[in-house]
């Protein structure tokens, strides 16, 4: 993963997920009431209005949905880990997360690449998911 | 009531300072000569001013404003969101308070040292980390900057339509082309489609000149009551129309079920229903051109092509001044300075005034609009 960006900031709404992430797991946030799920997680069903929420553990098998070549570094730390891929992934319970694309160049990367979730340490120490190229 | 605010107030001032990469002053410095210079333009005096519109990211302390500017008869003011929208979305606020009777004339303004002071193309990590929820969901990854979200939707319309990035370029050159006439621009020189696509990479598959420039400068704007919009310095330009919203997915830029569609689909059903008109009844557009990608998805957006045919449409000089639809005739945040988007609307009332340096030819009715996400706006102005 990058180096030298700020770790997450968990908040109340978001705990439980940063939680899952120590424990190994990419939870989803789905609606107790009508089953909906959301991204990024917050507290409310965006549909039924319902603020019970039930964390479903992803299988962690996605798909790139759209992705970017970073080049211009817009940061100092940036510069010697530029270029770096920056896309969004369809996760297969129906959520698209951010995500980098590890494992490939960045060339071989096309719509809909199968990836798979990963969990990286971050320098502060918290676990951080991402993904990789999927060799299935 | 869709129609109500349909000519219910008209644009009679614009201001701008210089548009400089240093402008040497602070921003409230550059307010108030913006807001002084767009009173002038109204023949009015800052007295008869009792309402203020700016926007969310303005960093001006208002009280220090109110102060500077003198101010003093002020009954209404408020602020807009989101973003860059702000430019069309501070007009729709003036027209609405001005309906509504709470104010008769109302400047908007946005001031920015964005160049020499904070640049938004810059990652800013003490920001992002007092954001804390939704950027800890992007930041992480890299996604820092709007580039790293907007581009995000140009890679989506590649991948959908088989947009190019040739067909990105096509925009780049037509706004160059235009800031080429205005003296105002800070960028001047003409280019090429193959200096387009010489361009080096920002976050591929979008090239620096895909990117806006970033700019110190200032703009202000002044509404007033339709029964007062006439016998002032200048012929009123008529807010026909006005609107701002958005639709069901406000989680983010990219958090949204389709980033080939901007947000700004409904802001188009409302603006042409608050106008009484269509795509069809627009001469010239005013599109908030943060990155190329954005004037073909707007154009799609607001109905002048269907969905995926924005690419082929912007070539062969269809959106210059003197093509079929123009956009953008001041050079854009593109070439000319990014003041928000503010600029895009005072290029609209010089289109109607008939003053613009790139004039189009019988210009009586003109679309400012801006195709970000989450909340977006956009106003349609006619001539006198």
């Amino acid at each position: 993963m990058l180096r030298g960006l700020p770790a997450p900031v968990p908040d109340l709404d978001t705990q439980p997920f940063w939680d899952g992430c120590e424990a190994g797991k990419f939870l989803v946030p789905e609606c107790s009431v009508c089953g909906a799920r959301r991204w990024p997680p917050g507290p409310m069903c965006p549909v039924c209005r319902s603020t019970e929420t039930t964390w479903i553990e992803s299988t962690g098998r996605g798909s790139v949905y759209s992705w970017l070549v970073v080049h211009h570094p817009v940061n100092p730390v940036l510069a010697d880990q530029v270029p770096y891929v920056v896309a969004m992934i369809d996760l297969e319970e129906g959520v698209r997360v951010v995500g980098n694309v590890e494992g490939c160049e960045p060339g071989e990367i096309v719509a809909g690449l199968p990836v798979d979730l990963v969990f990286e340490t971050h320098e502060d120490g918290m676990q951080i998911p991402n993904f990789r190229a999927a060799r299935r | 009531m869709p129609e109500g605010l349909r000519d219910k107030a008209a644009v009679v001032g614009i201001g701008e300072t210089e548009y400089s990469k240093n402008s040497g002053r602070t921003e409230l410095a550059l307010a108030c000569e913006a807001i002084k210079k767009a009173a002038d333009d109204a023949g009015i005096s800052l007295d008869e001013i009792d309402g203020l519109v700016r926007y969310d990211y303005d960093l001006i302390d208002e009280v220090a404003l109110t102060t500077h500017a003198g101010l003093k008869n002020l009954r209404w003011m408020s602020h807009t969101g989101y973003g860059g929208t702000g430019g069309n979305a501070v007009i729709v606020h003036a027209a609405a308070a001005i309906a509504a009777g709470v104010a008769d004339t109302v400047v908007c303004y946005r001031a920015l040292n964005e160049r020499s002071g904070r640049r938004y193309g810059q990652a800013d990590f003490r920001h992002l980390l007092e954001s804390g929820g939704q950027q800890a969901f992007q930041a992480p990854w890299g996604m820092l900057a709007p580039v790293h979200q907007f581009g995000q939707f140009a890679s989506r319309h590649m991948i959908e339509y088989g947009t190019t990035s040739r067909q990105f370029g096509e925009v780049a050159v037509t706004l160059r082309r235009h800031a080429s006439m205005n003296p105002r621009a800070m960028m001047r020189t003409p280019i090429t489609i193959e200096d387009h696509q010489s361009s080096r990479l920002i976050a591929a598959p979008l090239r620096l000149f895909d990117c806006c420039i970033e700019s110190d400068g200032a703009c202000a704007v002044i509404v007033t009551r339709a029964d007062r919009a006439r016998g002032g310095r200048n012929a009123p330009a008529w807010i026909m129309g006005a609107a701002q919203g958005s639709g069901s997915r406000a989680l983010g830029i990219v958090f949204r079920e389709s980033l080939a569609v901007p947000e700004s689909v409904y802001t188009a059903r409302d603006v042409y229903r608050s106008a009484g008109v269509g795509p069809e009844e627009i001469d010239a557009v005013m599109i908030y051109d943060h990155f190329t990608p954005f004037v073909i998805i707007s154009l799609e957006a607001y109905g002048f092509c269907k969905p995926g045919e924005g690419g082929p449409f912007v070539e062969g000089g269809r959106i210059a001044y003197d093509g079929e639809l123009p956009v953008n005739t001041h050079g854009g945040n593109h070439s000319e300075a990014y003041i928000h988007g503010l600029p895009h609307v005072i290029e609209a009332v010089r289109q109607l005034r008939g003053t613009s340096t790139a004039q189009v030819e019988g210009a009586e009715v003109v679309l400012s609009c801006s195709s970000v996400a989450q909340l977006s706006a956009a106003v349609i102005l006619r001539k006198d």
